[in-house]
């Protein structure tokens, strides 16, 4: 059977879309064949910088002719039928149909359809131009005198050749015969861009892989990764130095070079006193190179690198190593630069101490002028949400409001043995150093380190903060307040990173939420979700209570206070009034009839205003995210494994207390486990769908249970069952201690049961009836305490 | 510079050999040469005759050295690499001929880099710059891990698809002659090829300037007058565009003063590059000054396919 061979060779093909271009032209063309009514018994895709290749191996030769017959209607059916028949089945007249008989049918029309199988060739020529031109590159191009006219080729950068060639093991191969746009099929290629660039004429794909190699092209991606990843282990070793492995880069890499030559560089040692991974960030980002650890380290980089070359240079790779030296060093020296340059003093510190002064900054301390920085030069954070400075001030205030919540939960002082006095200190360090953190939190972004690589964001300003001697606490939370980043990132545990962490994404949320840019679809391009899954796995994993609400209440109205005051420090144009921008405050801010002023002016004022910063309403905006966080917080619990109904069962528009729902799903799992639990529920959901049912029917039910009213035993026991167990619930869940409140609940089972058992809620008097219903309708109440029962599914 | 040349004109020995090489191998190509433009630029691309000229179906093969201005570069003559002035040498072909990666490669074999004993790459860079409303897609070209090149086959211009594509070089002619004379600070570059006595450095001519617009850059610039200075630029560009346009009873619709209009948008950019460089632009406030600069590109860019140099038919 015979083999295809196809390479499409081009200029320079971007690494990162390489694996995937090969991938993609070897679905669409075996697709394309299978389609077409060809087998193949293997294929292959290979790609180097320079050409996707698709190797095809035992593909068949023709497809094969196709006979069908497709039934028709009946001799005798009406000509509507008839002409549809000769439509579908594509014949021009019922003469060109056949007649078969059958016993019930009687005769009917049959159309005889035969294709005749066409060579691969064919298929092949037609298919392949019909890929290239319609190929799913990411991004591609025009080039050239064709681009003059719309239409033209584009591919993902100038395509030069097309080389394929088919045919059995046993004979000389064809070229398969096509052209676009001026290029023409054949059987010719040219090896490596500078060592071997003549033509190669090439059979079939096993000459083609030897004639290549020869020409210093390793045609193979991930052959070319294993030489560059092996040679590169050998040379840090033989050098007493261990590889720093990195995945990424060595994929990319290999897409760089038909012919890797794995070589090492050197720069001074004093760049070292550069942290490792701005080391390794700067010579990653700009040179795609690798670093190294002196052998057995850890930690430390050692000052060597190691490049990929495309060549065997005639000097041994001398000139190549070291030029890369010097473009590290380079690269090096500009990241030195700003490491320094973020350590020492900013120019124009005078500027800067009304910031500092908000924000109780020491402008002594170089992390401390870059947040002063940060509020001076009114850095906006989002256009409609102001500037970082007004977000780091709100941070603060809630961060240090959170740092008191979680001052009072003990387990944060756990296995600290302190006298009251000593528990004072703390929660008050705890305080101040949530404050601290939230100031100089995202001073580092204005420090030239990030402004290089923001990935560092957070982590270079731990190191800058450490350097000027912050609290460990505080260094850390100006990394940690930006985790977790997703589901699997590390959670902060400090309750200094907690309240700052917490007050930095509930900021983030609210404020988003305040101007109506929430998360649709999948879209969601300020991670509204991560953020909020973030506040939520604080919450959970840390077992930290909280009022959410309350939180984003205050936050609201400093978004709303903000806003308007922007508005009136900048956007009032005062000439519509003929005021002084002073004269035009104190007028909206003036209580009503202070100020004295004409009144039509002073209406036309607030209309005016009114119209500019709608003050949305506070409440609606606060129940929609916390409908947000409900939603997110079921996501991650199902996730963990629990129930969606129970969580259904338990959350209420109103709650607030993330753990707090978290525990009560908890608890009335285990309860559900119980015998009492499933026989409570079974009766439970019974008399609620009684109460629905009847309450459908606007059969009266009693406002309360009347004692004197009762007829049977079975009542008065449920009764004061249902008394005992609501009060005790009630309090077990006063006290948070939502297994207490099942406890009480399951003693309800043995007279719920009984009451079914022996009563007729349906009683012909009607008072009677009234009063039973009422009776179940305090079932309902007390079990809702804990939990909507009728949302839990069995 | 050919082998008979003086050897003080070698690209490997002076900065200026290494222009004249470049310029000698690209007139020889049949290239215009052209003088840099005389306005500052944050890069050779800004020039009229990459910009306005790679719009519309005319031919058109430039060469020209230009004085590029970065001035959030500038490191007070401190970094042996970064400078908020340098030079670039710019090479536009339209359409690109087929062979333009060899033509390249023919260049730097003509200022000495052997690509048998050095390592040269096609890295991808696809370039946009988002004032003039332009992007391509190309590579930047390494030499040994060195970015000397940027290589572009432009897609749109001023908004406008290339209809046909151009093909730019543009090549950092700072690196290259610090690569191609085996210096690793650019103020020790020999500028003139001369030694002792007689030899001018790279330092000499510019190490003062550096040091004295980075104060300007980033303390000095008067960011008030900056401000005013752009809404001029903008005001004005609108204006020339405006005052130039085509007279509805026109036989053809020929717009008659795209090229004055076009110097204040790139006023404009420069001066938004300024403020940037002063730090008093926040990040929103980029994009709505970035997309103003675009908004004139786009304008003189429309304008210019309604000039005979942009393809009015005659």
């Amino acid at each position: 059977m015979p083999d295809l061979l196809l390479e499409l060779r081009s200029e320079e093909i971007p690494a990162r879309m390489q694996r995937k271009a090969a991938g993609d032209l070897r679905k669409m063309l075996t697709d394309g064949l299978v389609e077409a009514g060809l087998t193949y018994d293997a294929a292959r895709e290979y790609w180097t910088p320079r050409r996707l290749t698709l190797d095809i191996r035992g593909l068949t030769a023709r497809s094969k002719d196709i006979h069908e017959e497709i039934k028709g209607p009946s001799t005798t059916a009406p000509e509507q039928a008839v002409h549809g028949f000769l439509r579908k089945a594509g014949l021009a007249s019922v003469a060109e149909a056949h007649i078969h008989s059958d016993p019930k049918k009687g005769d009917f029309y049959v159309a005889h359809i035969s294709k005749p199988g066409r060579a691969a060739e064919a298929i092949i020529a037609e298919l392949v131009p019909a890929i290239i031109r319609g190929f799913p590159w990411p991004t591609s191009m025009r080039w050239g005198p064709a681009s003059a006219k719309p239409g033209s080729l584009r591919w993902v950068r100038p395509l030069q050749t097309i080389l394929c060639t088919f045919g059995p093991e046993t004979e000389e191969p064809v070229v398969v015969d096509f052209e676009i746009d001026g290029i023409r099929s054949g059987n010719v290629t040219h090896g490596h861009r500078f060592m071997a660039p003549d033509e190669i004429t090439v059979r079939r794909f096993d000459d083609y892989v030897t004639k290549l190699e020869a020409a210093k092209v390793v045609l193979d991606g991930d052959r070319r990764k294993e030489i560059i990843l092996a040679d590169a282990r050998n040379l840090a070793f033989a050098n007493g130095l261990d590889l720093v492995e990195d995945e990424g880069l060595l994929e990319e890499v290999s897409g760089l070079v038909e012919w890797p030559v794995v070589l090492m560089g050197e720069f001074e040692q004093a760049f070292l006193a550069i942290p490792p991974e701005v080391v390794r960030l700067t010579i990653r980002a700009n040179q795609k190179c690798f670093v190294t650890r002196p052998q057995g380290d850890g930690e430390n980089l050692s000052n060597r690198f190691i490049l990929t070359a495309n060549i065997e240079a005639k000097d041994g790779g001398k000139e190549i190593a070291h030029g890369n030296g010097k473009v590290v060093r380079a690269r090096l020296s500009d990241a030195l630069y700003f490491w320094r340059t973020d350590q020492g003093d900013l120019p124009d510190l005078e500027q800067l101490e009304e910031s500092a002064k908000k924000f109780g900054l020491d402008l002594k301390k170089p992390l401390d002028q870059r947040m002063a920085r940060l509020d001076h030069l009114n850095v906006t954070f989002h256009a409609k949400l102001g500037t970082q400075g007004e977000r780091v001030e709100r941070i603060k205030r809630l961060a240090e409001e959170i740092a008191d919540t979680l001052s009072k939960q003990p387990k944060f002082f756990d296995g600290k043995l302190l006298s009251a006095d000593d528990l004072n200190t703390e929660q008050k360090y705890l305080r101040e150093r949530a404050g601290r953190a939230s100031v100089l939190a995202k001073a580092d972004l204005t420090t030239e380190a990030v402004g290089e690589f923001p990935e560092l964001q957070g982590a270079m300003g731990r190191k800058y903060a450490l350097l000027q001697g912050e609290h460990p606490s505080v260094a850390a939370a100006i990394e940690e307040h930006y985790k977790p980043q997703g589901p699997s990132d590390r959670v902060p545990t400090d309750p200094v990173s907690i309240a700052v962490a917490l007050a930095d994404k509930i900021d983030t949320l609210v404020g988003f939420w305040a101007i109506d840019e929430k998360p649709t679809g999948s879209k969601d391009p300020y991670a509204l979700r991560r953020a909020a899954l973030g506040v939520i796995r604080i919450l959970i994993e840390n077992g930290v209570r909280s009022r959410l609400v309350e939180l984003c209440v205050q936050l609201l109205r400093l978004h709303n206070a903000a806003k308007l005051a922007r508005f009136l420090s900048t956007k009032i144009p005062i000439s519509l009034f003929d005021l002084s921008r002073s004269t035009f405050a104190q007028a909206v801010n003036a209580p009503a009839g202070r100020y004295v002023l004409d009144v039509q002016v002073r209406e036309h004022i607030e209309r005016y205003v009114q119209r500019q910063v709608p003050q949305e309403d506070e409440s609606e905006i606060l129940h929609d995210l916390l409908a947000f966080f409900h939603d997110r917080l079921k996501v991650y619990l199902r996730d963990q494994g629990a129930r969606h109904d129970l969580i259904d069962a338990v959350i209420t528009p109103q709650s607030d207390d993330l753990l707090q729902i978290v525990r009560r799903v908890e608890a009335l799992g285990s309860f559900l486990d119980t015998e009492d639990g499933k026989n409570l529920l079974a009766g439970t959901k019974r008399a609620a769908n009684i109460l629905a049912a009847e309450e459908k029917k606007k059969t009266a039910i009693a406002e309360t249970v009347e004692p004197a009213l009762f007829r049977e035993e079975a009542e008065k026991s449920l009764f004061a069952a249902v008394n005992q167990a609501e009060k005790q619930a009630g309090e077990a869940i006063q006290n948070e201690d939502f297994s207490a409140a099942m406890l009480a609940l399951s003693v309800l089972r043995e007279p719920v049961d009984s009451f079914f058992e022996r009563v007729l809620v349906n009683d012909e008097d009607q008072a009677v009836r009234a009063n039973r219903l009422a009776l179940l309708a305090r079932i309902r109440a007390a079990t809702d305490q804990v939990a909507d029962f009728s949302r839990i599914a069995g | 510079m050919t082998s008979d040349s003086p050897a003080h004109m070698h690209p490997s020995r002076s900065f200026q050999g290494l222009i004249l090489t470049l310029h000698n191998y690209w007139a020889a190509y049949g290239c215009v040469i052209l003088q840099p433009y005389d306005m500052e630029v944050g890069a050779g691309t800004f020039h009229p005759a990459t910009t306005l000229r790679a719009l519309g179906p005319r031919g058109w093969n430039a060469a020209y050295v230009q004085p590029s201005r970065r001035p959030k570069d500038g490191r007070y003559g401190e970094n042996p690499n970064r400078l908020q002035h340098y030079y670039q040498y710019q090479v536009i072909l339209k359409p690109n001929p087929p062979n333009l990666q060899e033509l390249y490669l023919g260049s730097l074999k003509a200022i000495g880099v052997d690509p048998l004993l050095h390592d040269i790459r096609f890295v991808e860079d696809d370039w946009a710059s988002p004032t003039l409303g332009a992007w391509g897609l190309g590579w930047e070209c390494w030499c040994d891990g060195m970015e000397v090149s940027q290589f572009t086959y432009f897609q749109q211009v001023c908004g406008i698809e290339c209809a046909p594509v151009a093909g730019e070089l543009t090549y950092g002619l700072e690196r290259l002659a610090m690569y191609v004379q085996g210096v690793d600070n650019v103020y020790d570059l020999n500028f003139n090829g001369r030694e002792g006595d007689e030899k001018v450095t790279y330092g000499e001519v510019f190490l003062q300037a550096e040091q004295e617009y980075s104060r300007h850059n980033f303390e000095h610039a008067n960011t008030v007058m900056l401000l005013r200075h752009f809404e001029d630029a903008e005001a004005e560009c609108k204006a020339l565009l405006a005052a130039g346009a085509p007279a509805s009873n026109d036989n053809l619709p020929m717009h008659r003063m795209v090229f004055p209009a076009y110097d204040q948008c790139i006023k404009a950019s420069h001066v938004f590059n300024l403020l940037d460089a002063r730090g008093v632009i926040s990040v929103t406030e980029r994009q709505s000054y970035i997309l103003r600069v675009r908004n004139l590109a786009k304008a003189c860019g429309e304008a210019f396919l309604m000039t005979q140099a942009g393809g009015l038919a005659a």
